[in-house]
């Protein structure tokens, strides 16, 4: 702060070629995001066709095993981290007070979990649904493990829109003779569903985009339709990794604008549907 | 009915409570079932000689089991990229922050968010068809684009839009008359961003950083496309080598019995080493905490 007073001339122009460098960096950034995005879609575009999509692998190479394992992870992990992480969200929100002990070891359990790499989430996985249960490469056992990897993030959020909801509200519920779990679930859960639904989004988001877990949990089984739950399978991200280290870039470029398509649509539906909340909870007030 | 209710109130606060419990239930499974597989196994090859064996050749006659070269090429990848990526993003916060128009950061913004939910498998697509051909073809002076240059350089680009919005936020987080004061001192406006604001957001500048070193040292799939994978010790930037992660996952769907407790191992040392980041950046907040309760307390007296 005392150079503030005797900043000379020359010390304002380093600060204003500083600014200049932002400016640059600012350039750069968005220069190699947007390349990433454009070259995947410029590149990808062309070579989608009916046969990738929804074809018999046994004829061509396809992703329809790839889009159905998706879709069955997202579903069991969902299922799974959903109610877990909202039930484990209002524990810590509305029956503990910040200060206790217990909330404090939930507090580090759950950051220590969202520090984890996937990989090692992966061997995890490996190790007590393929090895231990005897299960094999599994659709389930791959996603009870994106489950566990995801809680954290769901736990949090909620938590978030949580503590957001108004106190007059839970007030209110009370002296109208309300039990707590009524108000919970009558007033508290309905005034944060906006918050926990684009959670609930972003997650399916993550889990859409993992790959290095599913390496050692699903089994990167690319040519067959995943019979049930307990059979090995493929996502559409593992397809990329398997299209594109075995020798078939066009594929791995199509299925990329599709995963890439996929994600963006969800991280806009959470977006427009944050700032949705946000506007009808802003007319309350 | 009112015992009705009262049971009712038991039960559910039973269920969150127990929902809430299976976080340190899976962590603590997680860690058991990951020291109990791997533990032994780096007990039996020698702590030592596992951590700084400077060979990996699981599948040879004697197996040797050294991740030596592992390590080193995780430290130098996370090193490069978080310094990369640190380096741009956060002056791309500063720009957005304060020197460009205000029309376009809300978009900026946006579009950077997006783009922070890019999946990492991507990034690595891009970087193999992209960034591995021209780095061997315009930079690697022996021609191979496989190493850590070019994990380095996806791992950046990656990590920046985390490292844009935390830092931004951090800035936005800082009073606006902290500014406005160092303006009313003759400050100019690049001074008083650079000389008052950017130390105001350190802390929280910091926890962006902290969480980049935590993604690039736990990224498997964009370094795995990109890195070559070969287990030699890293003695260049553009030679393909091998992270402990892409040693975890290379070897994952090939590898059988010892070579297995093997890559466990590898997982409980990268486990350790991201437990360590989280703990020592955690021990770090609380000590600032305090220091910032006890500031505040002296002012007070």
């Amino acid at each position: 702060m005392k150079n503030l007073n005797s900043a000379g001339n020359g010390n304002r122009k380093l600060f204003f070629a500083l600014r200049i460098f932002c400016t640059v960096a600012l350039g750069v950034s968005l220069l190699c995001l947007l390349a990433v995005v454009a070259y995947v879609l410029i590149n990808g575009v062309t070579k989608i066709s009916g046969d990738l999509l929804f074809g018999d692998y046994s004829v061509s190479p396809s992703i329809l095993p790839a889009i159905i394992g998706t879709l069955q992870l997202v579903g069991i992990s969902i299922l799974i981290a959903v109610p877990i992480g909202v039930a484990s969200a209002i524990f810590l929100v509305e029956y503990t007070n910040n200060k206790g002990r217990l909330m404090r070891v939930i507090q580090v359990a759950t950051e220590t979990l969202a520090g984890i790499p996937s990989i090692v989430y992966g061997l995890f996985g490996y190790l007590i649904f393929v090895v231990a249960f005897g299960w094999g490469y599994s659709m389930l056992g791959g996603g009870i493990t994106l489950a566990i990897m995801i809680l954290p993030t769901i736990v949090r959020s909620t938590q978030e829109s949580l503590v957001a909801v108004q106190g007059g509200l839970r007030e209110g519920a009370y002296a109208l003779g309300a039990s707590k779990v009524r108000t919970i679930f009558k007033i508290v859960l309905p005034s944060a569903a906006g918050g926990i639904v684009t959670a609930i989004i972003l997650a399916i988001g993550r889990v859409v985009s993992e790959s290095a877990v599913l390496i050692l949990t699903i089994g990167m089984v690319v040519k067959d339709i995943p019979a049930s739950l307990m059979s090995p399978g493929t996502s559409l991200a593992l397809d990329i990794y398997y299209f594109a280290s075995h020798g078939y870039p066009d594929e791995a470029a199509a299925t990329a604008v599709v995963l890439l398509v996929f994600v963006i649509c969800l991280n806009l539906l959470a977006g427009a549907l944050g700032k949705i909340i946000k506007k009808s909870t802003g007319e309350t007030k | 009915m009112y015992k009705f209710i009262n049971a009712r109130e038991k039960v559910m606060k039973g269920v969150f409570l127990f929902s809430a419990i299976f976080s340190i239930l899976a962590l603590v499974v997680i860690t058991v079932f990951l020291f109990a597989s791997g533990v032994p196994f780096i007990a039996k090859t020698g702590v030592f000689k596992f951590l700084f064996g400077t060979t990996w050749a699981p599948t040879i006659d004697n197996p040797l089991y050294g991740i030596l070269p592992m390590i080193v090429a995780t430290l130098y990848v996370t090193a490069f990229s978080v310094v990369l990526g640190v380096g741009i993003g956060l002056f791309t916060a500063i720009a957005l922050y304060k020197f460009c128009p205000k029309k376009f950061v809300a978009p900026v913004r946006q579009m950077i968010n997006l783009l922070a939910g890019i999946p990492s498998v991507i990034f690595g697509l891009f970087g193999m068809t992209i960034i591995v051909p021209f780095v061997g073809n315009y930079l690697s002076p022996t021609g191979v684009g496989y190493g850590i240059f070019s994990a380095s350089l996806v791992l950046a680009v990656m990590i920046l839009p985390t490292i844009v919005s935390v830092s931004l936020d951090a800035l936005n987080a800082v009073p606006n008359s902290y500014y406005e004061g160092a303006l009313a001192l003759g400050a100019t406006k690049e001074q008083a961003t650079f000389k008052i604001m950017l130390p105001a957001a350190k802390s929280g500048i910091f926890a962006g950083v902290v969480l980049a070193i935590g993604r690039t040292i736990g990224e498997t799939m964009a370094v795995i496309m990109v890195i070559g994978g070969s287990p030699e010790m890293p003695n260049g930037l553009f030679k393909s080598v091998r992270t402990l992660t892409s040693n975890i996952a290379m070897g994952a769907l090939e590898l059988k019995g010892d070579a297995l407790s093997a890559l466990i191992a590898t997982g409980v040392v990268l486990f350790v080493f991201t437990l360590i980041l989280n703990v020592s950046f955690a021990l770090l907040k609380k000590e600032k905490k305090e220091k910032t309760k006890r500031s505040a307390k002296n002012e007070k007296s």
